[in-house]
């Protein structure tokens, strides 16, 4: 019964991290403050990079949110690894789609 | 055929079906609709999904019916369109891609893997709800007029040129696609956290290790479906241009992303299959399945390249030739743990003591048509002979030999299979076996006419063909009717064996899993007490061992 149980020991010694609410008012506060980031910079004139900037934007606001309100830096590898599959199976999805963009414009081979 | 049988049933004068059981424990329709039981969920689903393959089989009898003449005289061709969508749309995201995972895995996963439940059951409950929710806007949609994108939705037909109910059968499918993505997160959580003592990763059934692969898939892969068909329906409400060249949108990224779902779909329908297969070809041979490890990587192999071939759908479509190169190659590596699979299964036939009951019948007919549905995928997966034979019959031929040659006879072994354990009565065993051979021969004769149609240069999709084609389209129709028996047969003997079936007791089929150890129907605990597993899978020494110390002490 406790060769099962040992070799998991960091995933069931799971401690429940308690964020402090400073933390969580500082992260809203960054939240809120990169929304207004993202609504000013709609109005600037960027060429192609209005759409770069908002991404970007709203990709750190998402890293924020999955870190620290979902508890994604306190938890177990196991929780990290299964949020990272779903990026990874993102970035092939992109880059394999993005590979055949570029490619079209080559022409035949 | 051989008439030797591994079936031990109790003494028929003196058994009795436990008067404790998941079907007994509680009474009244509302211990069924506010069920948390695994056993009790997989049970609604069975009936919801049997109620979805004979609407979605009714449509293919009315297309069948259709191309029985060349011309279009039974339907008008826009009703045709209407019917092969619903086909298509019913039989995928209604039958296929829930039928093994939310009925028979829900039913025997919790157990193989030595727990009382899900771990999520009330998501477990939700899950069924969200599929009745997404059926009822399905038959909504088909009730107002239907829909005639085909069951892939493709941009510009669907968001420009349609004036169909798009949008309710979109909507449908995207409700639909959640109830699999509460499925498939309850199983990886259960398989995770919920194992018994000694229960190791290596020591799981192979069924589980495909179930979980297919689990991965449908978490990963089903919300990219239910995000472009929400661009779908923007786009066709609200023209937000994101699939429109006149908006600086592209057409082809619809596909992109609608394939970046619908061939790791294949795999959600398919790896299931596999496992069933697993299970029923080790019990009917009497042998540890041959290559246990590979067998279980294999289906994490498939689950990852399934993520990488998606293009191949495309390669008439417009892609870059770069891209279709690439996807090229790696379709060709999806057939490599295939291969495994099929080889590993015949090597567990090699010298094992195999007997032909129904289950063994329809694993053996699986065996066959997965491999021609498998090899004629690598003529698609070719660009040269793609650029022939992609929409034309050969394309429907091939996928109907994997998905209904492979899956549903599958789905069917794994249903007599486990009817004992579920129902806690055998099946009627001679006609059963009739039913397989008559689903065997039927199938064959409907879609095998279908390749040499599609090398003859056939299109799909079409309500009428040039008169040449005739013959073989009747040949066609006749298997489909063929065919249609093959399946009525099943819901006649099984539901008739409810009530007047042979008690089955334990382990009719002297079986080694978990689920085999315990009282027919199952507890709804599963287990009197929390099961330790100090054995390998399919190891039927064990079973011996322990059948004979239970002689022993009685």
């Amino acid at each position: 019964m406790i060769e099962g149980t040992h070799e998991h020991k960091d995933e069931t010694e799971e401690q429940i991290h308690i964020v402090s609410p400073r933390i969580y008012i500082l992260i809203g506060a960054t939240l809120l403050i990169l929304t207004g980031t993202t609504a000013a910079v709609s109005f600037v004139e960027l060429g192609p990079f209005n759409v770069v900037v908002a991404l970007a934007i709203a990709v750190i606001k998402a890293m924020l949110v999955v870190l620290f309100f979902m508890h994604l830096r306190y938890s177990p590898r196991l929780t990290k690894l299964t949020a990272i599959s779903g990026i990874f199976i993102f970035l092939g999805l992109i880059s394999m789609t993005l590979a055949d963009y570029i490619s079209r414009a080559w022409g035949r081979w | 055929m051989s008439t030797a049988t591994i079936v031990s049933l109790p003494d028929q004068s003196t058994a009795r079906i436990p008067k404790v059981n998941f079907l007994t424990k509680e009474n009244g329709l509302l211990s069924w609709l506010l069920t948390g039981d695994h056993k009790r969920i997989a049970t609604l689903y069975l009936i919801s999904i049997t109620f979805f393959f004979f609407i979605g089989g009714a449509l293919a009898a009315l297309i069948r019916l259709q191309l029985l003449t060349p011309g279009a005289e039974l339907m008008a061709t826009d009703t045709y369109d209407k019917v092969f969508s619903m086909h298509g749309l019913i039989m995928v995201f209604f039958f296929l891609v829930p039928s093994v995972p939310a009925t028979i895995g829900n039913f025997v996963i919790p157990i193989m893997v030595g727990a009382k439940d899900l771990a999520l059951p009330k998501i477990n409950l939700l899950s069924w709800y969200l599929y009745v929710i997404a059926g009822i806007m399905m038959i909504y949609t088909m009730s107002v007029g239907g829909v005639d994108t085909g069951w892939t939705f493709t941009t510009p037909l669907s968001t420009h040129y349609l004036n169909t109910h798009v949008v309710s059968a979109g909507l449908a499918v995207f409700v639909a696609g959640f109830s699999s993505i509460f499925t498939g997160l309850n199983f990886i959580v259960t398989i995770h956290k919920m194992r018994c003592p000694g229960m190791t990763w290596f020591r799981l059934p192979l069924f589980v290790w495909s179930n979980y692969a297919a689990s991965v898939l449908m978490v990963l892969g089903t919300p990219v479906l239910a995000i472009t068909l929400v661009l779908v329906v923007l786009e066709r409400t609200l023209g937000i241009g994101v699939f429109d060249p006149a908006k600086g949108g592209d057409p082809l990224l619809f596909q992109h992303l609608f394939w970046f779902y619908s061939h790791p779909a294949v795999y959600i329908m398919i790896l299931p299959g596999f496992g069933v297969i697993s299970e029923v070809v080790s019990t009917f041979s009497r042998k540890r399945v041959f290559g246990y490890t590979a067998v279980a990587f294999s289906s994490v192999a498939i689950a990852v390249f399934g993520f990488f071939v998606w293009a191949h759908h495309m390669f008439i479509m417009g892609i870059s030739n770069y891209s279709a190169l690439v996807f090229s190659l790696l379709t060709m590596l999806v057939a490599v743990p295939s291969a495994i699979k099929i080889y590993n299964w015949a090597f567990t036939l090699y010298k094992g003591s195999i007997t032909f009951e129904t289950p063994m019948l329809y694993a053996l007919g699986f065996m066959g048509l997965f491999t021609i549905g498998g090899l004629t995928g690598v003529f698609l997966g070719s660009t040269g002979t793609d650029i022939h034979l992609t929409e034309t019959y050969f394309v429907v031929a091939h996928f109907h030999f994997v998905m209904v040659g492979g899956m549903l006879m599958s789905f069917l072994s794994g249903i007599h299979f486990w009817w004992p354990k579920w129902t806690g009565r055998m099946y009627p065993e001679k006609i059963s076996q009739f039913a397989a051979v008559v689903t065997y021969i039927g199938f064959n004769l409907t879609f095998f006419p279908q390749f040499i149609l599609g090398m003859l240069g056939m299109p799909r999709r079409y309500a009428s063909y040039p008169p040449e084609f005739q013959v073989l389209n009747v040949f066609s129709t006749a298997g489909a009717t063929v065919l249609g028996v093959g399946y009525l047969l099943p819901l006649l003997y099984l539901t008739w064996s409810l009530k007047y079936g042979a008690i089955a007791g334990e382990n009719p089929w002297q079986a080694t899993g978990l689920e085999w150890q315990i009282q027919s129907p199952p507890l709804t605990e599963n287990f009197a007490e929390t099961p330790i597993m100090d054995h390998e899978a399919y190891d039927y020494d064990w079973l011996e061992r322990k059948q004979a110390s239970e002689v022993a002490s009685v």
